[in-house]
């Protein structure tokens, strides 16, 4: 049997959605939904490298989305006729503050272990979200408290897209090479894996920061979405928002993550779309008790451990 | 240096309601190694039941105080009983994941209309207020009732974790879960029992934090919950008066922090001393050290 070439689902996959979009079957709003689930997608990707697949445990994740969506839509405000090509630039500067914030908090809260660090990446978050409430203190183009307007839209479907598989791609990669079963032997045991001579401090730190910085993308690409930014959109229920999919995606597991995020963004709207207008309050309703039953039927996520075959090594 | 005074007060009356909050986190952390999300939503039910007892049923605040500690020891049993018990041989995230779905069903659902709806309310006081003044600092009669209570519970718990049998048995299963079950003890009955004192707690705290800052809604418990939270976890998770400390350390902080440096940056500077905590003593201030088993 000839072998299925991975190559040809991304694309066919970009084909089908663009035709839909260019023919006018899928209106702005649903086009803007589906780059929203791009975006979580990414997002989620990081925080599984760093909680699914190193073990540290992350309720921070938002801080980081927040970092990187501000950064990339300070520099783009700042030149605001410069074109694609700014965006792409403060994509990369955004990534290395990303890379470099992660990096400097990592190295010492990473120390800590589970429950502990998830509440020292908690405070971190919280801190965060206050420096960004007050950061048109110091620069005022900032916003702080009353938001970020007018950014340039640059985000459309290719580059959301596109992006989403270039981290698909990475992440897969980094998993399987040699980094990355280090990062998971951690999470099975860090004493044994210090024992057979991983620095454990290295690759935890690595995975950190590499989970860190998907976050940072996905918040460049949401900044340049919506075009309007506001500390609520970083705060602690954000970071939650993201260990939910996570955990339902079953941990450790890429398909798991990127199923689970956009099944999530779809539900989401999906009930905003199927519940009658009298009970559209009761959407924020639904939606937690489905995760408590879905939690209490499936605790290891739905997903579990499958993953789709050309995530696979071998 | 009476403007210190005066903010130590007020921040020892922020303290105690993030006492109050705090041990039912503690508790239930010590038992069955769980950071229930939702106890900050039990804290705004306990505060709401307060509110339809003195406005509605015309209660005297010990009476409302004692019905909404109540309620929500029901509560908290419930929520027990229904989303947690399950999952207790579960990785320990999925139950994690369900406190927090707990967590947004309290606060999407009281903010239904027919429920508690969306809005700010009002907190009524049930007796007038007065204020005394030592000197140049002012201590009201508010303060002295959330503080008289708040040490009264505080006393109340610590005689009956420490003293009585049930306690005993608590303090047991906080220990070793599976030879505690060996001995005899009811684990299933430890566990509710822990979760509705923790909740009656709250309950109270939902109470005089109504009274004190006269304004509720469904989504108050977040902030509250997390610093009492943290609180917790800077006293020492699931040490009782490790959580009485790190409650009260918050609130001075906080309130500190608000007259002296900066009140939006509050709660940057109190988080930032958790994290310096939890970096020089990773188990809080009067935690144990867990030393490393291979």
């Amino acid at each position: 049997m000839k072998k299925f070439s991975p190559i040809l689902l991304p694309i066919s996959l970009f084909i089908l959605l663009q035709t839909l979009i260019s023919s006018g079957v899928l209106n702005p709003y649903w086009q803007q939904i589906i780059q929203f689930a791009c975006i979580i997608t990414i997002s989620s990707l990081g925080l599984n490298l760093i909680y699914g697949y190193t073990g540290q445990f992350s309720l921070g994740h938002a801080a980081f989305y927040g970092i990187g969506a501000y950064t990339s839509a300070l520099i783009t405000k700042t030149f605001p006729h410069s074109g694609i090509l700014i965006f792409f630039a403060s994509l990369i500067i955004a990534i290395i503050i990303v890379a470099l914030v992660s990096f400097l908090i990592g190295l010492p809260i990473l120390r800590l272990k589970s429950d502990y660090l998830g509440i020292a990446t908690l405070g971190f978050g919280i801190i965060m979200k206050v420096i960004f409430d007050n950061a048109d203190a110091v620069i005022p183009r900032l916003g702080g408290s009353r938001g970020m307007g007018t950014i340039p839209k640059f985000t459309n479907f290719t580059w959301s897209f596109f992006v989403t598989i270039g981290t698909i791609l990475i992440i897969r990669n980094f998993v399987f090479s040699s980094l990355g079963r280090a990062c998971i032997s951690i999470r099975e045991d860090e004493i044994a894996s210090e024992c057979v001579g991983i620095n454990t401090t290295k690759y935890k730190t690595m995975g950190f920061v590499i989970g860190c910085v998907f976050a940072g993308v996905a918040g460049v690409l949401y900044a340049h979405l919506y075009t309007f930014l506001h500390p609520s959109n970083f705060d602690f229920l954000k970071s939650i928002d993201v260990l939910l999919i996570v955990v339902l995606g079953g941990l450790g597991s890429i398909s798991g993550t990127i199923i689970a995020a956009v099944g999530w963004t779809f539900l989401l709207e999906g009930l905003r779309v199927l519940l009658p207008p009298e009970i559209l309050d009761w959407r924020l309703v639904i939606y937690p008790l489905l995760l408590i039953v879905v939690m209490i039927l499936r605790p290891k996520g739905l997903g579990g451990s499958i993953e789709f075959k050309f995530l696979k090594s071998g | 240096m009476s403007y210190f005074l005066q903010q130590l007060i007020n921040g020892l009356q922020l303290g105690f309601v993030y006492a109050l909050i705090a041990l039912g986190y503690t508790m239930v952390y010590g038992i069955v190694r769980l950071i229930n999300f939702a106890h900050g939503d039990v804290f705004m039910v306990g505060a709401y039941i307060g509110y339809f007892g003195i406005c509605y049923f015309h209660l005297p605040f010990p009476v409302a105080l004692a019905f909404s500690m109540l309620g929500c020891a029901i509560l908290g049993i419930t929520i027990e009983r229904i989303a947690y018990k399950p999952l207790r041989t579960a990785p320990r995230i999925a139950s994690l994941i369900t406190a927090i779905g707990v967590s947004l069903f309290l606060e999407y659902f009281t903010s239904l209309k027919f429920v508690f709806g969306p809005n700010y309310l009002a907190y009524p006081r049930p007796f007038k207020v007065t204020t005394f003044y030592l000197g140049d600092v002012s201590v009201s009669t508010i303060q002295l009732i959330v503080f008289s209570v708040a040490i009264i519970l505080l006393i109340l718990l610590q005689y009956f974790v420490q003293k009585t049998k049930m306690g005993m048995a608590m303090r047991a299963v906080s220990f070793d879960k599976e030879t505690a079950s060996l001995m005899g003890i009811n684990i299933d009955g430890v566990i509710s029992l822990t979760f509705g004192i923790g909740s009656a707690l709250a309950a109270a705290g939902g109470v005089l934090y109504g009274i004190a800052y006269p304004q509720i809604n469904p989504f108050m418990g977040i902030m509250p919950g997390l610093k009492a939270f943290v609180a917790a976890v800077l006293g020492g998770i699931g040490n009782i008066p490790g959580a009485v400390l790190g409650a009260v350390i918050m609130g001075v902080v906080e309130t500190m922090s608000s007259a002296f440096i900066s009140s939006t940056l509050r709660d940057a500077i109190a988080f930032s001393i958790l994290i310096i905590v939890l970096l020089w003593r990773p188990s809080g201030i009067l935690g144990k050290r867990e030393t490393e088993k291979v």
